[in-house]
């Protein structure tokens, strides 16, 4: 095989100048910018982040990024299992998977205007409202956009609406390669449905689910346009995403801004070392 | 008598599947009935009135797609998404698949560790680059241009593409690129010759994969070409419909559909292909 020195850096060269310029300069940038001022100009210190961590506004930030942490997390990795196990049993499967998948073609901007219908105040529009002053006709419909004790966790229910298909499809294709011996000898054995979930499928898929859970936990540090779109972050439904948006394009505050990012590349990066190792692991395998 | 009672067994199971599967489509299909209704009925009746009434023709239009598509322009936004999107995944792919067989094929110092940073990279909150990229960008003075978006989004697909196809390229056998180089091959011909007609699949995975991402990026868009009607894409549009629309919000639905359609389109002609670049794309156990 002829060597040349020179031709991986040809192949490789243009992806790793393009990584630098739009990735690793910028986010090595951000971190400097975090200490200036407004318009990074002045040296401020710590000043953006004492201001991260002690406005009202951040704080209902975090808050609701945790609330969307754990149910978000939760309800779309343990619901995508349960319907990929159920569906795994009919025949109408794909037909069944396609609808449930269908949201993750969709935009968030899309998606959001969907709901924005279902959560509708007027009954004769909005879907919720309708059951709601059906079954209970004294009750008053319910603002779920715009009353701040559900509003979060309306945009919940549109994110997992959105994404638990993303989980199903992964973890479907997991729980097909459970190899139907195991399986069949222990039914043999006498063990029923639910002890084959938990004994045999769930640690056989251990690795999997770590995987999705760690995608929806990026998805959720992240998360921006359902809460654009939806409500713009008010009614107590901002998150840390929306607030770095606010602070660079309407408060103009480049400084608050990197240091919000900064928070969030922060709180992403045991995901990412997590990720790293998992790959390492996975090389060393080969 | 055997048979029956495993049906009746099974019963509850279809049951909860046939819920489920009902109740995920029914937000998207209440918009798509509303999309062609009339303001009237829309305001006065909920959707799903029309399992009560279907021919009762007074409430349907197409009213709301014209009048979104030219008083709206939605029609110059879907073609500025077009414009967007093409060029912002034909690129990323194209400069990825030569990295990906460098990493995939070639011997060079530190390639593992430069590997190991691209899947690092998969994770960094896009938010980390928006100041320094933006100040670029305006100093280049592309802020509001398709040239700004189609680099950003290059940029930003990279690590994932990289990753997707070297791991694919990884999986080919290694005699199949050895032959070829001890026939005489040059790296460049075996990546034309072998290399990309093998990874068809994946790149058609990645293909839909960056597509979708783009068509429905709102916040790089957001970002780096603003809202002016001339150059915003869809997402932009719509989500800009939702809070100016006022007395108007009957329009929202059919703006939504219209900003839609394309990927939907795309979804079911190529859902083989988007499931397998998603199996992909997770880092496997």
């Amino acid at each position: 095989m002829r060597r040349v020195r020179y031709l991986p850096w040809l192949y490789a060269g243009p992806t790793l100048l393009l990584l630098i310029l739009f990735l690793v300069y910028p986010s090595l940038d951000t971190v400097r910018l975090s200490l200036l001022g407004p318009n990074s100009e002045t040296f401020v210190a710590l000043e953006n982040y004492k201001y991260a961590f002690t406005t009202n506004e951040m704080w209902t930030a975090f808050r609701n990024n945790a609330v969307w942490l754990i149910l978000f997390t939760v309800v779309t990795v343990a619901g995508g299992l349960i319907i990929a196990v159920l569906l795994d049993r009919v025949k109408y499967e794909p037909v069944a998977k396609s609808l449930i998948f269908l949201p993750q073609a969709i935009s968030f901007v899309g998606a959001g205007v969907i709901w924005k219908f279902v959560y509708d105040y007027n009954p004769n529009v909005g879907l919720l409202n309708a059951i709601l002053t059906g079954l209970f006709p004294n009750a008053d419909p319910v603002g779920w956009l715009v009353n701040s004790n559900v509003a979060t966790y309306a945009l919940i229910t549109t994110g997992i609406w959105m994404w638990t298909g993303f989980a199903m499809v992964i973890l479907s294709a997991a729980v097909k390669d459970v190899p139907q011996e195991i399986m069949e000898s222990a039914r043999i054995d006498g063990a029923n449905e639910w002890q084959l979930f938990w004994r045999i499928t769930v640690p056989y898929i251990g690795s999997t689910i770590a995987v999705v859970t760690t995608t929806m936990i990026i998805n959720v540090l992240k998360v921006f346009d359902l809460v654009y779109v939806m409500t713009a972050g008010r009614y107590q439904t901002n998150v840390i995403a929306n607030q770095m948006y606010k602070e660079l394009y309407i408060n103009r505050q480049n400084g608050r801004a990197s240091a919000i990012s900064v928070i969030l590349l922060v709180a992403i990066i045991p995901v990412m070392l997590f990720n790293i190792r998992r790959f390492q692991e996975q090389e060393a395998m080969r | 008598m055997n048979k029956i009672k495993k049906l009746l067994g099974r019963f509850p199971l279809h049951i909860v599947v046939i819920t489920i599967a009902l109740v995920w489509m029914t937000p998207s299909l209440g918009v798509l009935v509303n999309s062609f209704r009339t303001p009237q009925a829309m305001k006065t009746s909920g959707w799903w009135m029309m399992f009560v009434n279907p021919f009762d023709f007074t409430q349907w239009t197409l009213e709301n797609y014209a009048t979104v598509l030219t008083a709206q322009d939605l029609a110059i936004s879907f073609r500025n998404s077009l414009l967007i999107t093409i060029p912002a995944t034909v690129l990323p792919i194209l400069i990825a698949a030569f990295a990906a067989y460098a990493f995939a094929w070639m011997e060079f110092p530190g390639r593992q560790i430069l590997f190991s940073i691209v899947v690092g990279l998969l994770v960094v909150p896009l938010q980390m680059t928006f100041v320094p990229v933006y100040t670029l960008f305006n100093r280049l003075g592309i802020t509001g241009t398709f040239i700004a978006i189609w680099a950003a989004h290059t940029g930003y697909g990279l690590p994932f593409a990289v990753y997707l196809l070297r791991n694919f390229l990884g999986t080919l056998p290694k005699d199949l690129f050895e032959s070829a180089w001890l026939d005489g091959a040059s790296y460049w011909t075996a990546f034309w010759r072998l290399a990309v007609p093998l990874s068809v699949p994946s790149l058609a995975s990645l293909a839909i994969f960056q597509f979708l991402w783009v068509w429905n990026d709102l916040l790089v868009a957001l970002i780096y070409l603003g809202g002016t009607r001339r150059v915003a894409p869809l997402t932009v549009r719509v989500a800009n419909l939702v809070n100016s629309l006022g007395a108007d919000w009957h329009l929202l639905p059919a703006a939504a559909f219209i900003s839609m359609a394309l990927p939907l389109v795309v979804f079911f002609s190529m859902q083989r292909y988007f499931v397998r670049g998603i199996l992909a794309g997770s880092v496997k156990g």
